[in-house]
């Protein structure tokens, strides 16, 4: 038992920044809870908490990617916003189908983004300076684009769908049984997969956990899955935006900790001349992730529109800096180099949890402001701080 | 007469280096005195102690100015007292006028105020004296690099200086350029104004050079005061190379085959940055098996060669042929030079060789992560087998693969970087400055290393600041100075002495 603990404590000192985020979230949680009489932790408002959350989370996605490499895109709230604007026109006005409106939105993302990544990689523009334009831009676009009609009000159910909608159950009954088969099979998956990595460890002959400690880590974050997933169950399961932020976050921390396009990413992030003499093209890199944050914007903006369901003027306001915050609460460092896609999740909710739990506590919103500063400057802190340990 | 300035004993040590031990010297008013050595010998250190960089606690030993004892702690003591000196790489402000450049820091005030008029014409003035002919308003970067040269003289002279410290001053001018520059440290030198010029062209040193000082590892070797004997240019070279080989660099058979497997051909690269050539003509073979040196002083334009054949990494309008196998080239890029089967060791280990904030593995496979990865998908396993061999094979001292580039000594951060590319699996192996700034033990197992790799087939360029270790390592010597091949020796028929003729002249 002693060995155990001891493991135990070396694993965690080793992992401090890992987890660091998590604990500030549960602490958060808890107070909340406390405060709120249980209120905060009932499975309507975690189920709306994360609903909110969702198109933040995606652009906190795109946004840690493009501050890994150095860079900054303070477009994106107003991309969203005039994205969405153009997929209401695109189904309202012309009668296109749903599913390719969102295709060619998506598309048009993609180019915007890669537009930014062009005046940063070639033309040598600084981010700061180059989406600051797009910025203006894109926000004189959704005026524009606007102008005639005002608010455009989206009558497409399917659309509507993607931001307020949850997954059919199976059964009819007060658990949303789907939901917790889906959590079971993802719970499993895990489990594999883990397994898999350590056989595949054992078979190279590397020093690996001992057993119990392994299985003990297992069990607690299967018993964290299977929590959230029973709150879930307990309203009215698992929304499409869950199941859309699941995706886009697996496929990034795949994309970022498996290929060899994620290790570029980070080598250009943390020394771009050493990147550039691996032969690494740096350019190509930049335009890369730019365009990639231009295609997670579009897909904030279909969800902001459809969560509305409608296009409105002021649609994307401030996006970016809510985006921003949560990828530094989360851990990506400013220097470049050094962040997770899951971490910036992580600092999304926080940030979340923050607004969600101080109004339910009838706090006013101008304190909340003041309070968010602070907690972005303290996760910083801590992040810098313990990025100093040897 | 009485010297101007007299430097005492002084002796200065960094963590695990000497780089001064008991040098003294004089100066005499209104002469010029020159300090040459070879890189490393500790000019620029002993300089940094008379101008307050490093200040009077930081070293041993005594300065003594006008016959009085003096104690710096920042540069802006010893200008207060007239000591000033002007950096090899030029601290003016490109975007601002010759006239503000003059009196950065040091302005001409009416009550609060600049007084803009009065500064353009005290200007004006002292660009009379230094013989630069441009107006006042142009801005400094429009001017060339021995323009800018001459207007850091003219703000030096607007401190009213006495003494003034030159850190290789001709190093970036042309022959005329430079032959200006002497003419008016001999004029500023009647008017009153004493020089010390750290200089590399000794045809230089013997022409302008009323008292020299000749520093080596860091001691001072030979001091020939104003009027004495004739400065002759191989007696320089005998006290500037002076010292035996040791047996440092253990011996290898020669195993050089006739086959070329990189030529080279009247190399020219000219720099957009820097708007000139900084590789003027080069030629030269490379063969299977044999290690290459090249020699050259700082500015030769050594590691600007480097860049150029590994895929033209810093970009220059490049002429001139390189054959790799006998097949013509044209780099765009280090990923082309990589596919040919060149790797480039940078002498900028953490500028730009290594990530200091990824761990070590991450770091070897960088260069060459399509070995270890399957359609775009890194094998994580197959990099900590191929990163703990090499940490096996080279001797890596460190607790895991996963610790923190950043966290590692010296010799360590080099094997790191030598292993990164040793993965590629290279055919030509460029080396710039392997075993600068480590330490002795890492130094010869680095030389050993290098004895492996040839024996294995490897072709290596060596470059290196330190002669000793060109010639003890090297089957060939490629002498380079100012960025134009000037002699390839063959090791057993040459010497110290013929190299550092053929690198200065």
């Amino acid at each position: 038992m002693k060995k155990f603990l001891n493991e135990l404590w070396i694993q965690l000192k080793l992992n401090v920044r890992d987890y660091g985020m998590f604990i500030a979230l549960a602490v958060i949680m808890f107070i909340f809870s406390q405060l709120s009489g249980g209120l905060f932790l009932s499975p309507r408002n975690i189920s709306n908490l994360f609903n909110q959350t969702g198109y933040i989370a995606v652009l906190a996605v795109g946004m840690t990617l493009v501050i890994i490499i150095r860079h900054i895109d303070l477009s994106v709230g107003f991309v969203a916003g005039f994205i969405g604007a153009v997929a209401a026109i695109l189904m309202v006005q012309y009668q296109v189908n749903v599913f390719l409106a969102i295709l060619i939105v998506l598309g048009i993302g993609a180019l915007i983004g890669l537009w930014n990544g062009f005046l940063v990689a070639k033309m040598n523009l600084p981010a700061f300076v180059a989406t600051l334009a797009g910025m203006l831009i894109f926000r004189g676009a959704l005026l524009q684009v606007t102008s005639a009609t005002g608010t455009i009000i989206i009558p497409n159910r399917f659309f509507n769908l993607i931001s307020n909608g949850f997954i059919p159950d199976i059964f009819e009954g007060k658990l949303h049984v789907l939901t917790l088969i889906i959590g079971f099979l993802g719970i499993a998956f895990y489990i594999f997969n883990e397994f898999k990595q350590r056989q595949s460890k054992v078979k190279y002959g590397f020093e690996v956990v001992s057993l119990p400690l392994f299985i003990s880590k297992l069990a607690f974050v299967a018993a964290m899955i299977s929590w959230v997933i029973w709150i879930l169950a307990n309203f009215n399961g698992l929304s499409y935006t869950v199941i859309i932020v699941g995706v886009v976050v697996m496929a990034y921390n795949i994309l970022m900790n498996k290929t060899v396009l994620g290790r570029h990413i980070y080598a250009v992030g943390g020394n771009p001349d050493a990147a550039a003499l691996s032969g690494i093209n740096v350019n190509k890199i930049t335009m890369f992730v730019f365009s990639s944050m231009g295609f997670l914007a579009a897909l904030a903006g279909i969800m902001f529109a459809s969560r509305l369901q409608s296009a409105t003027v002021t649609a994307g306001t401030l996006f970016e800096l809510d985006a921003i915050a949560a990828a530094f609460v989360g851990g990506v460092s400013a220097k470049g180099g050094v962040g997770r896609v899951t971490g910036s999740i992580v600092g999304a909710i926080v940030m979340a949890s923050l607004s969600s739990g101080m109004n339910l506590i009838g706090i006013d919103i101008s304190l909340q402001y003041i309070v968010r500063g602070m907690v972005l400057v303290i996760a910083v802190i801590f992040d810098v701080k313990t990025r100093n340990v040897k | 007469m009485k010297p101007l300035l007299e430097m005492h004993n002084i002796t200065k040590t960094f963590p695990g280096v000497k780089a001064l031990s008991d040098v003294s010297f004089k100066v005499y008013p209104s002469t010029i005195h020159c300090l040459v050595g070879e890189n490393g010998a500790g000019k620029s250190t002993l300089m940094k102690i008379l101008s307050g960089v490093y200040a009077h606690h930081e070293f041993d030993g005594e300065i003594v100015f006008k016959q009085e004892k003096v104690k710096f702690s920042t540069l802006n003591d010893s200008e207060a007292l007239g000591i000033g000196i002007i950096h090899q790489e030029l601290a003016l402000i490109p975007e601002l006028s010759v006239y503000e450049n003059i009196f950065l820091g040091h302005e001409l005030k009416k009550g609060r105020m600049i007084d803009w008029n009065q500064t353009i014409i005290e200007s004006m003035k002292y660009l009379k004296m230094v013989g630069l002919n441009v107006v006042p308003e142009e801005k400094v970067k429009n001017l060339g690099v021995g323009q800018q040269q001459l207007v850091e003289i003219a703000k030096a002279l607007s401190k009213k200086l006495t003494l003034l410290i030159l850190d290789e001053p001709t190093a970036a001018l042309n022959d005329e350029e430079s032959e200006n520059l002497l003419t008016l440290l001999r004029k500023l030198k009647s008017d009153g104004v004493t020089s010390i010029m750290i200089s590399h062209k000794l045809k230089e040193v013997v022409s302008v050079a009323d008292s020299l000082t000749v520093l080596r590892d860091g001691q001072s070797v030979l001091d020939l005061e104003p009027n004495s004997n004739e400065v002759s240019i191989p007696t320089i070279i005998k006290a500037m190379v002076g010292r035996e080989l040791n047996e440092i660099f253990p011996k290898r058979p020669m195993h050089t085959t006739q086959e070329v497997v990189l030529k080279v051909s009247n190399l020219k690269g000219y720099d957009r940055n820097k708007q000139r050539d900084v590789v003027k003509d080069i030629s030269f073979e490379l063969r299977k098996g044999e290690v290459l040196g090249i020699a050259g002083l700082m500015g030769a334009g050594r590691t600007e060669l480097a860049m150029t054949l590994f895929g033209n990494a810093s970009n220059y309008q490049v002429s001139g042929d390189i054959e790799v196998f006998n097949k013509k080239v044209n780099f765009k890029n280090p990923k082309d030079a990589i596919n040919q089967g060149i790797a480039y060791v940078s002498e900028d280990r953490k500028g730009n060789g290594l990530i200091l904030i990824q761990d070590i593995k991450e770091n070897i496979s960088a260069a060459g992560l399509k070995n270890i990865s399957d359609y775009g998908f890194v094998n994580p396993n197959e990099e900590i087998k191929i990163a703990n061999q090499y940490r096996k094979d080279i001797n890596i001292k460190t607790p895991s693969i996963t610790q923190k580039v950043k966290n590692l000594s010296g010799g360590n951060q080099q094997k790191v970087s030598l292993s990164k590319w040793l993965f590629t699996q290279p055919k030509i192996l460029i080396l710039d400055e392997p075993t600068r700034g480590i330490d002795v033990g890492a130094k010869a197992e680095i030389y050993t290393l290098i004895n492996h790799l040839v024996d294995q087939g490897l072709s290596i360029i060596l470059i290196s600041s330190e002669l000793p270790e060109v010639l003890g390592m090297s089957d060939r010597v490629l002498v380079i100075n100012e960025g134009v091949s000037t002699a390839c020796l063959d090791i057993g028929m040459t010497n110290a002495e013929e190299v550092m003729m053929y690198a200065t002249q």
